[in-house]
Parts: C-alpha cells; structure tokens; sequence
C-alpha cells in the first residue's frame, strides 16, 4: 500500500503569505553565500540536501484528504480516498489528468466525521461531475448524505447536488464490522469529537495502514488508551491528530477534539507501530512551528525508552510506502 | 508510591522517584494527592524534587497538571525542582515548561520560595 498526502492540515485550509515566501528566500540565499554555486547541479544539492524542508518546501494547506493506492494503479479502476477535505480538489485534478472523462473510475470514500473541512473539497472534485464515474461514500455518520447536500444548497454553492454527472452511493458502516473491498479490509473505530469522528484500519497484502483524525484522547481513560492500542496493533504506518501540544490538548484546548504529537507517539510505542505521521497541522503554525515539532517528536521517540518508532509529518504530495524496508 | 515527604520551614519537599508512566502514574497522582490540601494561602509551599525521576510520561504529567491547578485554586504554590536534562527534554517537547515554575535544584526552589 502507499498513502498519498493531498491535504495535512488541520481544520481551516492555509496558504503561504507573500512575507513567508520573502523569508524563505532571505534564509536560502543567505545560506548560500560562498558555498560557489555556480552552476544548476550544485544549486539543485543545496537546494535539496543543504536547506531543511521548512525552507525549501512548505507542510502546506490544504484540509485534510489522503489517497490510498492497495491495487495495482497500472491497471485498477478503482481508487480509495479517507476525507474530502479541500485536498480533494488537486486530487480529483490528478485523476482526471490520468484518466480523463471517457474511462469511468470508482472511488471509495471512508468518512471521518462531516465536519467543514473534512467535506469541503467535494463540490472542486471533478470527477462528480463525469457521468460514468461512480462514488461511493462510506461512513459510520446517519447524516452523510444529508452533509454533502447541504453544503450545495443554492446559499451556499452554485451547482447542486443533483446536478453532479457521476453515480454517487452512500455506504452506511458500522465500528468494529470490518467492510472488505477486493481484498482490502477496513473497520471503522468510534473516536472522541464533537458528534463523533471515525478512526480507519485498512489492510491490505499483509500491511497496515491507520487513519485516525479529528480524535481526542483522554488520558485517564485506560480503557479507552488500550481501545486504541489494540486498533492501531502492529500497524505500518499511523496518520495521527497531532494539532496541539499536549499542554494545550489536555488544559486549554481540552474538549476541542484532538489530541498532541506526544500521545501519538506513546500510543504507537505501545501498539509497536512503525511509523507515526503527524497530521492535522494546527492552522496557525507556520512552517518553521511543524518542522520543530516533528524534530521534537522524534526526540520524543527516543526518550521514552520503547520500540522504536519512525515519525514523519504530513506535507501536501507526500508519499508513504508501507512495504517494509 | 513513596514521595518521602520533608518538612522545612514554610514548605514541604517531595521526593517521587522512577519512571512516571502509564504504569506508575496512577499510584504517583495517589500519593501527590494526599498533600495538596494542606497548599493554600498562608500554608506551606509545595516543592516537588524530580532529582531522581528518570522519565515522566503524558499521564502524569497531566497529574502535575491537575495538581497544580488545585493548588493554585487554594491560594497555595507548587514548583518543581532538579529536573534532569531528559525529564526537562519532555517538560519542554509537551510544552508543560510554560506551565510550570522550574528551579534548577531543590535548593534554588526554597531559596526562591523564600524571597516570594
């Protein structure tokens, strides 16, 4: 399996500030002075092996939406996709630059939970308005359909509902009753949100992948701790609610509905996962917070003295291979 | 557990020791609970030496939280003192560094507490 990240951040899409980009520049070029880069090879090596991620990329903006590829993309027709944050829309972007209107593709579509910007790339996403495409949408929520439509309601958007081309489905999934799809399992675990969010278990050829957003971990809740240690057991790869400090998450932001980079970690090290990746970036962090953070993290993985443990953040285009090094 | 609780003039001085964790940090909030009642304006200053905690983890340190939350509720003042580099690591990594008044040493803390 891969995971692709079309959209890591958390709760409100973000975009980088012309005084952002400035600075990016400022902090490159300044690098840069007498290291003799004189030509396109020696700047492309600074570029990509001397400045750190923060300055010569961006973790990105868009709400959250992550692509799993479990078949083989040379020949499937079929796609898995977990959230329609406003990273649906470069997603649905790629797929119509692959395949165009004219060979129908399905797309599953897990649901976290209906809230604004787990939804709001649906109306951008091209392929709902192809006839021949099919989409079903699968969550553990009574009102999903409700959700999708209302956001196209005529005060709110131009085109309706019932005017996209493509065949949409609604699948409705119960937590701890796995679903399977050519061979592909998923069970959908209840998390703790306001009016409820759904962690997914997706396996596939013998690899794990965890999808656990939007979830609110109370500490002193034992049962609930090894509730999720057992869903996230042996897992390839974790792509964890890590917004706010554990400071903030369990005092001043307490009962927001998300958690922290250091619980993540301590729930992986007890599940013995191999690799966390730290998603639903805080909107207000710039570039420079996530990658302290992720550096942090990682230091974090050490100090604890468990299993080892991998620790990636989510950027927009990030891929992730679950095979096993 | 056992925070071998010392009496000095206008405070009190609590030692835990070993990890903080999962594991012991029910039997940690226990025991810390028992002297924070006695924390109020006018009563004895509560310095918690973490000389010997080799590791602190997210339950207790949301004990200390809690903790300290009660405490200040009451009038009452608790600090914390000699936090190996490591244990300061996670202080700073959860952010509970800006939750906290820290003194270097348990020395630092009384001599602090005393010009309060």
């Amino acid at each position: 399996m891969k995971a692709i990240i079309w959209g890591a951040r958390g709760s409100l899409p973000v975009a980088l500030t012309h005084k952002q980009i400035r600075a990016k520049l400022v902090t490159a070029l300044e690098g840069a002075i007498g290291r003799g880069l004189d030509n396109s090879d020696k700047i492309a090596h600074y570029v990509d092996h001397e400045l750190g991620f923060d300055v010569r990329g961006t973790f990105g903006g868009h709400s959250s939406c992550v692509e799993v590829q479990a078949w083989d993309q040379a020949t499937t027709t079929e796609h898995v996709i977990l959230d329609m944050g406003s990273g649906l829309r470069p997603l649905g972007g790629s797929k119509m630059a692959r395949y165009g209107p004219a060979k129908p593709q399905t797309y599953h579509i897990f649901m976290s939970h209906l809230h604004w910007d787990h939804i709001m790339g649906f109306p951008f996403f091209t392929p709902a308005y192809i006839p021949g495409n099919r989409i079903i949408i699968h969550g553990c929520h009574e009102q999903l359909e409700t959700a999708l439509r209302r956001q196209q309601e005529p005060i709110s958007f131009p085109v309706s509902f019932d005017q996209l081309g493509a065949t949409i489905e609604f699948r409705h999934m119960t937590p701890g009753q796995p679903i399977e799809i050519n061979g592909l399992k998923v069970t959908a675990k209840l998390q703790l949100h306001a009016g409820d969010s759904y962690g997914y278990r997706l396996e596939h050829g013998g690899q794990t992948l965890i999808y656990s957003t939007d979830s609110e971990h109370k500490l002193d809740n034992e049962a609930e701790r090894q509730a999720f240690v057992d869903f996230f057991r042996e897992a390839d790869l974790v792509i964890f609610d890590a917004m706010y400090s554990l400071a903030d998450a369990i005092s001043v932001k307490a009962d927001w509905g998300h958690s922290s980079n250091v619980v993540g970690v301590e729930l992986c090290q007890l599940a013995r996962a191999r690799r966390l990746c730290l998603f639903h970036h805080e909107p207000i962090y710039d570039d420079a917070q996530i990658a302290r953070v992720l550096a942090e993290t990682r230091r974090y993985a050490e100090i604890t003295g468990e299993a080892p443990l991998d620790v990636v953040a989510a950027y927009d285009g990030m891929e992730v291979d679950l095979t096993p090094p | 557990m056992d925070l071998q609780p010392l009496a000095v003039p206008g405070a009190i001085v609590l030692c835990p020791e070993g990890r903080i964790d999962h594991t012991h940090a029910d039997s940690f909030k226990t025991a810390l609970d028992s002297h924070l009642g006695a924390c109020t304006a006018g009563g004895p200053l509560l310095v918690l030496d973490f000389a010997r905690v080799s590791y602190i983890s997210s339950i207790g340190l949301r004990a200390l939280m809690l903790a300290v939350k009660q405490v200040k509720a009451q009038g009452g003042r608790m600090v914390l003192a000699g936090l190996s580099p490591l244990v300061l690591e996670v202080f700073k990594i959860s952010r509970f560094d800006m939750l906290f008044q820290i003194f270097a040493d348990r020395e630092a803390a009384l001599a602090g507490l005393a010009a309060a």
